[in-house]
């Protein structure tokens, strides 16, 4: 991120609050694990953009990263639910208060094998908020089975051999109606640190896919969810930067380098060309460079889809402004002479 | 100690000729998918307007088209309204069944049958009404392709004739059944009702002893089904988010909700939505949904069946132990696995109870009414905000399925009552908050609500082991608090469900336990015993679980208490024995049926019969 990071964060950010309101409890996840950096990326997004943690609500399933909401914005409330469920729970949660934004943390597991059928149906319905898919292949708590999310060909540290092909939730994302589709590594802070900015200001469902290592059980050679594997093949579709709505350019980029996607609260998403011109709105193009790149055992990453028009569920709802929540008795509790009426029309 | 037949003492005496005035039951044996619907509801409408007690039941299959489909009525001059199993007047519509449904009949029933059937060389001991349907439905509708629908309400026409229902009645009931948006439609099977009624007047000169009589039982009284009382319940009780899946025979609640909250709940000066209805993948989600909007603040309900119920085992988990308030109305069918999908059990008790692994309780609401369905459905809510769990209400297709008369429902009174929920402003005032602290000695702890803007309003909820302050504990006195200030709440809880009603006789040794739809035959069963057996009973109906302490005095009150119910293995019984002493256990018996069709009186009545005989 060029413009912020030419200044680094002050002490407070814009709404008065420190760092330290947007820390968790400590880690407990492995040294190393990959998870723990998207936990510190997402403490500096939602400070430097200066969010109120408590407009926040985080959710998860079960496994190591669904624990890791633990670990960042301890502020926030936050929602450890069932393994492969957190998709519906946040969906519950954000209708009744249309105004949270939801931060939905899951794993490979959670989200491609034992919750892939709420992951889907999530997408269709292009709920506000982001889900964060921490993607390492293997199944850690329960020591280091294969997740089908696995490449086929990849190896367990013991040598078994993964004959199935994998299940890859951006491809899964961008078919179902997900509208900020994104995939990144833990180990690239700068370019974590642009989607997820970009993904807390859209206005509709952001799905990122971080290829997180997991250190204990499939950081090996054979691993292709590996840090070595990943800073190997890892192939970024462009350079992403994002500009906050409160904040000027600085530098200006020559015409034609930058391709450039205003986003639902005027911040701006700037994607420096890397070879090609990379489109985010084609969604067949997005498919074709990820499917590409797979055969080439290349990982693309960056912004692969962006729809800033489609309507989130809460919209498509047609829901009030205020949250349902907390609508007062008058509001919900139809008239005496509602009552009367349709007794009347029962006899 | 057994129970002898009284001198038999029948309601009147009666003689083989005389008349039988508004005491009788209809069945109509038809194919599904042909309307018969309509007309059958139109013909309970009609009795029902003419001030008789009636009840209607679909015994249905579950299939769109082609099957057999029965549909029972009955009126009953006393109120009895419960599924009677001798029929007095058959409609024989469907070939493939008619031989059978004729050959179950009591001699002396009454037969309206499709003429071609020719199924008076069956048997000689019945009346027989022969009706040439396709021959009268020709000329009353020219387009052929609607024969099929309109050629039953020709049997409403007889009927009203033989029975002697006011066809002023009948026409009326057909319009409102039809509604305002299909005048044409109700013109045309008004046509048919009067082609049925000219020829009965004209060819079927009446031979058996059934009619009807105008009386005046039903002033004020409204038609519905229960699964639209709770519908209602839920709306008046200012239900905000709602989750589902569709499965028979749950769906109608979310569709009646719907309708309803389309109509009641947009906001006026907006024209947006107070409410969000979702249809979701499956139950799991759908019980998900509602508890991450109940978590967030909001009124949030699904509605399933058992295998349902089932897949939401998991999420009930969560809500018992993470504390998160839920309605959930389960309308009970036939079951273990798929069961019986379109026949009625009250099957889940014991399942629903403790359901989920683990230590669980949760409670149950048992309308047995229309006018419960609402009340009952609506304190589901307050309950589940209170004592922040998830909340069941048990009904069954029988009640949830047909049409039902009920009183017209109470506005409800009583403000909602949303719980212990912190606001930024309290939390100003406290400094903070331990989520699972008992602070009021009542197991409940307070909660706040995602999104108040205060820096110490968050908190962690999980479904791991956690202390007071909701953090992460395996600890083994963390749990065990936890665990304890759970039953303490749930004996609050105790002391706050509707207690049961109670009907005792001084003079009985009987006592007579239920729970929902089972009250109509046992209510009817405790008359038989009276008057045929000379034998008191008192009867006391559950409302809710977990049970107060109005049931274990009633046991001690009574020599012998009968539990009676709707499924195999003495569900409610069992949930007794949990919580029961001994002395008290010893004195239950049981009485079950679980056939799938709606109890009947004379059931309980011979098995009540049969076990004090021993």
């Amino acid at each position: 991120m060029s413009a912020a990071a030419a200044t680094p964060p002050k002490k407070a950010n814009r709404i008065g609050l420190e760092v330290i309101s947007y820390k968790g409890a400590r880690t407990t996840l492995c040294a190393g694990c990959g998870h723990n950096s998207v936990s510190e990326r997402l403490i500096e997004c939602f400070f430097e953009l200066g969010v109120p943690p408590w407009q926040v609500a985080k959710f998860s399933g079960i496994g190591c990263s669904s624990k890791s909401p633990a670990y960042f914005l301890g502020m926030s409330h936050g929602f450890n639910a069932v393994h492969g469920r957190a998709p519906s729970v946040a969906t519950g949660a954000l209708l009744a208060n249309r105004h949270i934004l939801g931060v939905t943390l899951s794993g490979d597991g959670d989200t491609a094998s034992i919750g892939l059928g709420q992951f889907m149906h999530m997408l269709r319905r292009n709920v506000r908020q982001i889900c964060i898919i921490e993607n390492n292949g293997v199944y850690g708590l329960t020591k280091g089975q294969f997740s089908a999310t696995a490449d086929a060909g990849s190896t367990l540290r013991s040598g078994a051999v993964n004959e199935l092909p994998p299940i890859d939730c951006c491809v899964e994302a961008i078919q179902l109606g997900a509208t900020l589709v994104a995939r990144t590594f833990s180990g690239d802070k700068r370019q974590l640190q642009a989607i997820l900015k970009a993904a807390i200001v859209h206005q509709g469902l952001a799905v990122i896919d971080v290829i997180s290592p997991c250190v204990a059980f499939n950081d090996h050679e054979g691993s292709t969810k590996s840090y070595a594997y990943m800073k190997e093949h890892g192939q970024p579709l462009h350079e992403v930067d994002f500009v906050p709505s409160f904040e000027e350019i600085e530098v200006e980029i020559e015409d034609g380098a930058v391709r450039e996607v205003t986003l639902h609260d005027g911040s701006r998403l700037r994607l420096k060309k890397l070879g090609g011109d990379y489109d985010p709105s084609e969604k067949l193009r997005a498919l074709t460079a990820i499917h590409e790149a797979a055969r080439r055992g290349e990982v693309v990453t960056g912004i692969l889809y962006l729809d800033t028009g489609r309507k989130h569920f809460a919209e498509l709802l047609n829901l009030v402004d205020e949250p349902l929540a907390t609508l007062p008795e008058s509001r919900v509790r139809p008239s005496r002479q509602a009552l009367d009426q349709i007794m009347e029309e029962l006899r | 100690m057994g129970i002898v037949q009284a001198a038999s003492q029948p309601l009147e005496a009666q003689d083989s000729t005389s008349e039988i005035v508004n005491d009788f039951s209809i069945q109509v044996a038809t194919v599904n998918g042909s309307g018969s619907q309509t007309a059958n509801a139109v013909l309970m409408r009609a009795i029902f307007q003419m001030g008789i007690p009636v009840s209607g039941k679909n015994l249905f299959p579950s299939n769109i088209a082609g099957l057999p489909t029965w549909f029972t009525i009955r009126a009953n001059r006393h109120g009895w309204i419960a599924r009677k199993k001798e029929i007095d007047l058959l409609v024989a519509m469907n070939a493939e069944t008619a031989r059978e449904d004729v050959a179950q009949l009591q001699p002396g029933a009454a037969v309206i049958y499709d003429q071609p059937l020719k199924l008076e060389a069956v048997r000689s001991d019945v009346h027989w009404y022969p009706v040439p349907f396709d021959e009268l439905v020709v000329p009353v509708c020219p387009q052929a392709r609607l024969r099929k629908l309109v050629r039953n309400m020709i049997y409403v026409g007889a009927l009203a004739r033989l029975l002697d229902i006011d066809l002023e009645e009948v026409r009326q009931a057909l319009f409102k059944q039809f509604g305002e948006r299909k005048v044409k439609a109700a013109e045309l099977n008004w046509g048919a009702v009067q082609a049925g009624h000219d020829y009965a007047a004209k060819n079927l000169p009446k031979t058996d002893p059934c009619r009807v009589e105008r009386m005046s039982a039903n002033a004020g009284k409204i038609i519905i089904e229960g699964n639209a009382a709770c519908a209602l319940g839920a709306v008046f009780a200012g239900v905000t988010v709602v989750a589902w899946y569709p499965i028979t025979p749950s769906s109608s609640v979310i569709e009646a909700i719907t309708s309803y909250l389309e109509r009641f709940r947009m906001d006026p000066e907006t024209g947006r939505a107070t409410f969000a209805v979702v249809q979701c993948e499956d139950e799991l989600a759908s019980l998900g949904t509602v508890i991450g909007a109940g978590w967030a603040g909001a009124r949030a309900m699904t509605a399933t069946s058992g295998p349902g119920i089932s897949l939401m085992a998991e999420f009930t988990g969560l809500g018992y132990w993470a504390e998160v308030p839920a309605v959930i109305i389960d309308v009970q069918r036939v079951g273990p696995s798929t069961g019986m999908p379109t026949r009625t059990m009250q099957g889940d008790l014991l399942s629903t109870a403790v359901l989920s692994h683990g230590d669980t309780k949760h409670p149950m609401l048992f309308p047995s009414s229309m006018r419960e369905c609402f009340t009952l459905t609506g304190e589901a809510f307050d309950l589940a905000e209170r004592f922040q769990t998830p909340v069941f209400v048990m009904t069954d297709l029988d009640l949830g399925m047909n049409n039902w008369m009920s009183d017209p429902f109470p506005y409800p009174e009583e403000p909602v009552q949303r719980g212990k929920v912190l606001s930024a402003e309290d939390l100003k005032r406290l400094g903070g908050f331990a989520r699972y602290q008992d602070v009021d000695g009542d197991g409940v702890g307070y909660r706040t609500l995602p999104g108040t803007p205060h820096p110490a309003a968050g908190y962690f909820t999980r479904g791991t082991g956690h202390d007071e302050r909701a953090r992460y504990s395996e600890r083994e006195d963390d749990f065990m608090n936890q665990m304890d200030r759970l039953s303490r709440k749930f004996e609050s809880l105790r002391g706050n469900v509707p207690e049961p009603y109670l009907d005792e006789d001084a003079d009985a040794h009987l006592g007579l336990i239920c729970v929902g739809t089972s009250r109509y035959a046992v209510e009817e069963s405790r008359d038989q015993l009276r008057r045929e057996f000379s034998t008191p009973t008192s009867y006391l109906r559950l409302r809710a679980y977990p049970f107060t302490a109005a049931l274990r005095d009633f046991i001690r009150r009574h020599e012998r208490v009968y539990v009676i119910e709707q499924n195999r293995d003495a569900q409610l019984l069992l949930l007794m024995r949990l919580e029961l002493d001994p002395e008290d256990i010893a004195r239950l018996r049981s009485i079950r049926y679980y056939g799938g069709a709606p109890l009947d009186a004379r059931t309980v009545t011979e098995e009540i019969v049969r076990q004090e005989g021993r």
